[in-house]
């Protein structure tokens, strides 16, 4: 007894605990009755709908997206649901026959002819929801995807550019999924520039960059170019005299993220177990010898 | 003189081409003048014919009857203690090594190019000098004479 009491506390207590929905507790009780009623033999059987005759009350819809079920309010109920509103029921216009027995006159014209009321319809469509066409938008929104082997941090090799040969800190992926590399400056004169993933070879070997606090302005839009040489004007004196071409020159914001960035990319360098052969890594140039073919080699 | 080494029932070989390459199988029976039949229980390499132009013959051998199955195979690697006898074969060495080279990364590489050159300079540096000894004394005594001045 003292048992089947703690039982019937713990189930209290359990149920006390889990919050049920008030969806789930109505379902339980329709569940409960139902279950009753079968003991007991009064369960009511309904009775099964033959949807393709049109009597049923219900029928299933597309809706909104998904399949759903939609009952049709039976007459019975339209007519107790005007009474208890104390509106006069508004009986539904009986639809047009579509189609009509029309006499014929003439000879030998079979007398009666059926006549269709409302047009049939000219175009069905062979699909219920036709599908979307999946279209990817704008080039500048497309998703872009990286290598997985290109992590920040990753030592890379260059291939193309001024300084292909090289090996290069990644930094990280900007939003037009550009890699952002450093040198560092100091070691092989790379500054902090853009290279497509595929103008790269990534290698194994990694460093925690997780320290290095990038400043926020360097995205893509800070190394967008700027024009450096201007169309002369007509009739400019100044035109006349053999000018200097303008050449690019880092501003001074550039040179002092430069050197804030390869500052922290330097103290984490000092810390790696292989400093010494690390600083004298980056600042060598990649090549091929006899006998090796990229292909075969792993990096 | 004389072939030491035969394509026959007993032969371990070393796989050199294949989906088992680098591994060492013994030889059961011969299918045809290209084909044999192999087997390595102890090497994972299941009962299959391999061709003669993937193999190259070693000089251990295993003795068990011809067309023996896997498991007398086995029996017999296991009293030759093929395993371990391989391991210890400069062959195997040599294949471990080009295995280790091959998976150096480019850092790795670096590294160890560095290492060479240290290597390479220290032994030129002896060798100079050993050379410089025997050869032409005269000049070591100059330079000596060069320096104490």
């Amino acid at each position: 007894m003292v048992k089947a009491k703690e039982a019937v506390a713990k189930s209290d207590s359990s149920a006390a605990k889990k919050k049920l929905r008030p969806s789930k507790v109505k379902s339980l009780a329709k569940f409960e009755t139902k279950k009753k009623a079968r003991a007991a033999g009064t369960l009511k059987k309904k009775p099964k709908q033959n949807l393709l005759s049109g009597t049923a009350t219900w029928k299933v819809v597309y809706k909104s997206g998904t399949w759903r079920f939609v009952h049709r309010p039976t007459e019975a109920k339209l007519i107790a649901k005007a009474k208890a509103e104390g509106k006069p029921l508004n009986e539904t216009p009986k639809k047009k026959k579509s189609i009509i027995v029309k006499p014929i006159k003439g000879e030998k014209n079979g007398e009666t002819r059926e006549v269709h009321t409302v047009k049939r319809k000219a175009y069905y469509p062979t699909l219920k929801t036709p599908k979307k066409h999946k279209t990817r938008g704008l080039f500048k929104n497309h998703k872009r995807n990286t290598r997985p082997s290109l992590t920040p941090g990753t030592i890379v090799i260059l291939l193309t550019g001024v300084h292909k040969g090289k090996r290069a800190i990644l930094l990280k992926t900007l939003d037009t999924g550009l890699l952002l590399i450093t040198g560092p400056f100091i070691l092989n004169a790379i500054p902090m520039r853009r290279v497509h993933q595929g103008h790269v070879i990534a290698t194994k070997t990694k460093l925690d960059i997780s320290s290095v606090k990038i400043p926020e302005e360097v995205d893509d839009k800070y190394f967008k170019r700027t024009l450096l040489k201007k169309k002369p004007k007509k009739n400019d004196s100044k035109s006349l005299f053999v000018q200097k071409p303008k050449t690019y020159r880092p501003s001074e914001k550039r040179k002092f993220d430069q050197k804030t960035v390869d500052a922290q990319v330097l103290s984490v360098l000092k810390q790696h177990k292989d400093k010494k052969f690390l600083f004298l890594y980056l600042s060598f140039m990649f090549g091929l010898r006899n006998n090796q073919y990229p292909h075969r080699m792993q990096f | 003189m004389p072939f030491k080494r035969f394509v026959e029932t007993g032969r371990v070989v070393y796989v050199v081409d294949g989906p088992y390459k680098g591994k060492i199988v013994s030889i059961v029976d011969c299918i045809d003048q290209k084909t044999v039949l192999v087997d390595g229980p102890e090497t994972g390499v299941p009962r299959s014919k391999m061709r003669i132009s993937q193999i190259h013959l070693t000089k251990f051998k295993i003795n068990f009857p011809y067309n023996g199955s896997t498991r007398t195979v086995r029996q017999a690697w296991k009293k030759a203690d093929l395993n371990k006898l391989w391991v210890q074969s400069r062959w195997a060495e040599k294949a471990a090594n080009r295995e280790k080279r091959a998976s150096l990364g480019d850092f790795e590489r670096f590294k160890l190019k560095r290492a060479r050159k240290i290597r390479n300079k220290i032994r030129t540096n002896v060798y100079q000098a050993l050379f410089n000894n025997t050869y032409c004394p005269k000049k070591k005594t100059a330079v000596a004479k060069v320096a104490k001045a």
